[in-house]
């Protein structure tokens, strides 16, 4: 009952300083709606990055030759020759944790057909490199174990491949290409796939049985790298560990020996995109922050005005039976109430701002539930924390000055 | 004999200003009795505003004792001295105090906000009846700046009836108002007071004393007279008097 009229008094003081009220919820609008915005804008292409790279292969386990080098400027590991076709053969028999392996070698060249040719590179794998990888084909069909074994000159091509070397539309299965003038005999085409996140063209490649490109193209025996897929997402760290394992005593290394190897899993790969996402969001939202900070400031300005040109009222009230803490409880609902009616029209601004960016500027926005709920939150403990100082003035005033003030 | 409202014994208030004491009030004792119009009257100095302020609890004596309506004004918190001043005191004020751009009506409403044990509904008919006593019952919705000075000090009269306190207190009530507005609200107050209500009036004009039924004169923080007005004059026989004036 007697918060519920000193709710009304609190309200019927905002509507009279309709103006004042909004100029000064203007400072807490902002702050409350670039919280959001940066955080959906953060969110977002955290969002991004990690759909590009799970449809990438999420269970995918990568294992280089030569030492991990993460950073910046990443060794190509191709000129180290560690991996071998046995170290291959070992993970795929003792490895329990993996559903899918496979070799890879690659090498780059021209492909031609006719008066056609186009720059692209070749990567072979065995026929488990599209469970890997989670692609399908769009016509015809991947090679087989048979014709890995038997070294055969069949490819399987991405669409990018198919529309700057059969340009006229023909259909690719069955015809013959020549991969730095080895011909290669198209079985199959990929699915489109698109760019992934790192600007690459996933649909700019040829797939060959590994003996055919290891024999005939590269002249190798070694492998540049054996990717495999876990059997969940959630046995991928294990996995690596226990690749890991069967490669250090497979490679003879002592205790005191770094891998001369490195195994990944796409998870770690995630997880340094996104920290980079991370820094950037953290970024934002210390500026938001520091928006709605001076908001909260905004507040305790006003109401310690607010408070200074109603000492007078304050005293009549006072007179006729306000006891202070009724003073108190009116001047810190005020300031509750701007803060959070401020916080409302933040968050409908936030909102309106993040889709405005994602529609205009095509920047990919996720809105977090959590960054409404924290800004919101903070938003009410501003407006208690400002309103205080004040509001404490207020309610220790003398009623006898308070009356007396001009 | 009717009873005593006020009960007032040897009281006392000094103000400690850097190194010396200030004796504001140097014992004075007294009794309003429940009826009674009192005008208590003194040069500024004489020790009026801290009488008033104790009257109207909102200061405390350093001593002597202090009692209105059988509570005993002595060593009461903040809380409670706000729970009597609503309770107990209707103020009213030389400068109106109404609270801007708010309606008569909410105006008058204001002391019951602070009354927890008076229900929305009840506030209202309350303040549309004090509003009525006053004579503003076309008045209700407009606010402050849209009543005259006498209008406005009708509103503040409601506003300390709504509480139906023991008694009303009127801190130069008439010293903003031209003499026949101020007549009329002194007509306004000896009709208040017919129907029983208690009125003590602060002022320094010995015009408005004589409409009260009794008058303390203070002078130096003593008592130096204190007598019952054997001749009250009516304000509403002084208002006819007045010369015609053209609006």
């Amino acid at each position: 009952m007697r918060v519920l009229n000193l709710f009304k008094i609190a309200t019927k003081a905002i509507i009279l300083n309709k103006t004042r009220t909004l100029l000064t919820m203007l400072g807490i609008i902002i702050g409350v709606a670039s919280v959001i915005a940066m955080l959906a804008i953060g969110e977002g292409s955290k969002e991004s990055i990690r759909t590009t790279i799970s449809a990438m292969g999420s269970n995918m386990i990568t294992i280089q030759p030569g030492a991990d080098s993460r950073g910046p400027a990443r060794g190509s590991g191709g000129d180290v020759q560690t991996l071998t076709l046995e170290n291959y053969e070992t993970i795929k028999e003792q490895s329990d944790l993996i559903s899918y392996i496979t070799p890879v070698v690659n090498g780059s060249g021209q492909i031609i057909n006719g008066s056609n040719n186009w720059p692209s590179s070749i990567y072979g794998v065995n026929p488990e490199y599209l469970d890997i990888k989670v692609v399908g084909l769009k016509s015809g069909s991947m090679f087989t174990d048979a014709e890995v074994k038997s070294a055969s000159k069949v490819a399987v091509i991405g669409q990018t491949v198919v529309e700057n070397v059969f340009p006229d539309g023909q259909e690719p299965v069955g015809q013959m290409i020549r991969f730095n003038n080895i011909p290669f005999k198209v079985i199959g085409v990929l699915e489109e796939k698109g760019e992934n996140t790192f600007g690459q063209d996933q649909d700019d490649v040829v797939i060959a049985p590994y003996t055919t490109v290891q024999k005939r193209i590269l002249a190798i025996d070694h492998l540049n790298q054996i990717i495999a897929s876990a059997i969940s997402e959630d046995d991928a760290p294990a996995a690596v560990e226990q690749i890991s394992n069967i490669l250090r005593t497979e490679h003879k290394l002592l205790d005191s020996e770094e891998d001369d190897f490195s195994v990944r899993s796409m998870e770690e790969l995630i997880s340094t995109f996104s920290s980079t996402s991370e820094m950037l969001t953290i970024l934002l939202v210390a500026v938001a922050s520091i928006s709605l900070l001076i908001g909260g400031i905004g507040i305790m300005n006003i109401m310690y005005v607010s408070v200074k040109e109603r000492t007078k009222e304050i005293g009549l009230r006072m007179a006729v039976g306000a006891k202070g803490a009724d003073i108190l409880m009116q001047f810190l609902i005020e300031a509750i109430l701007i803060s959070i009616t401020g916080g409302l029209l933040g968050v409908l601004l936030g909102l309106a701002a993040t889709v405005f960016i994602e529609e205009f500027l095509n920047w990919p926005t996720s809105v977090a539930l959590y960054s409404i709920v924290i800004s919101f939150a903070v938003c009410a403990v501003t407006g208690i924390f400002f309103g205080w100082y004040p509001a404490r003035k207020a309610s220790a005033l003398d009623p006898i000055t308070a009356l007396r003030y001009e | 004999m009717s009873k005593e409202i006020i009960k007032i014994q040897d009281l006392k208030r000094e103000f400690t200003m850097g190194s010396e004491t200030v004796h504001a009030l140097r014992g004075i004792s007294f009794d309003i009795k429940e009826g009674e119009f009192v005008t208590i009257m003194g040069s500024s100095g004489s020790g009026k505003s801290t009488m008033l302020n104790i009257l109207g609890c909102l200061d405390q004596p350093t001593s002597g004792t202090y009692e209105i309506d059988g509570v005993k004004m002595k060593d009461l918190s903040r809380n409670q001295l706000a729970t009597i001043r609503n309770e107990k005191i209707g103020f009213i004020f030389q400068s109106y105090n109404l609270l801007a751009r708010t309606s008569a009506l909410e105006n008058v409403e204001l002391p019951l906000l602070y009354n927890s044990k008076v229900s929305t509904e009840e506030r209202r008919t309350r303040a549309i009846k004090a509003l009525e006593m006053v004579g503003l019952s076309d008045r209700m919705d407009h606010t402050p700046s849209e009543l005259s000075g006498g209008q406005q000090q009708r509103v503040a009269i409601a506003r300390s009836l709504v509480n139906n306190p023991v008694m009303i207190l009127a801190d130069e009530a008439t010293g903003n108002l031209d003499t026949r507005t101020s007549y009329e609200i002194m007509s306004l107050f000896q009709e208040l007071n017919k129907k029983g209500i208690t009125i003590t009036f602060v002022t320094h004009e010995p015009d408005i004393a004589t409409f009260s039924s009794r008058t303390i004169v203070l002078k130096d923080g003593d008592i130096i007279q204190d007598y019952n007005n054997e001749n009250v004059q009516s304000a509403a026989a002084e208002l006819a008097k007045l010369p015609k004036q053209d609006h």
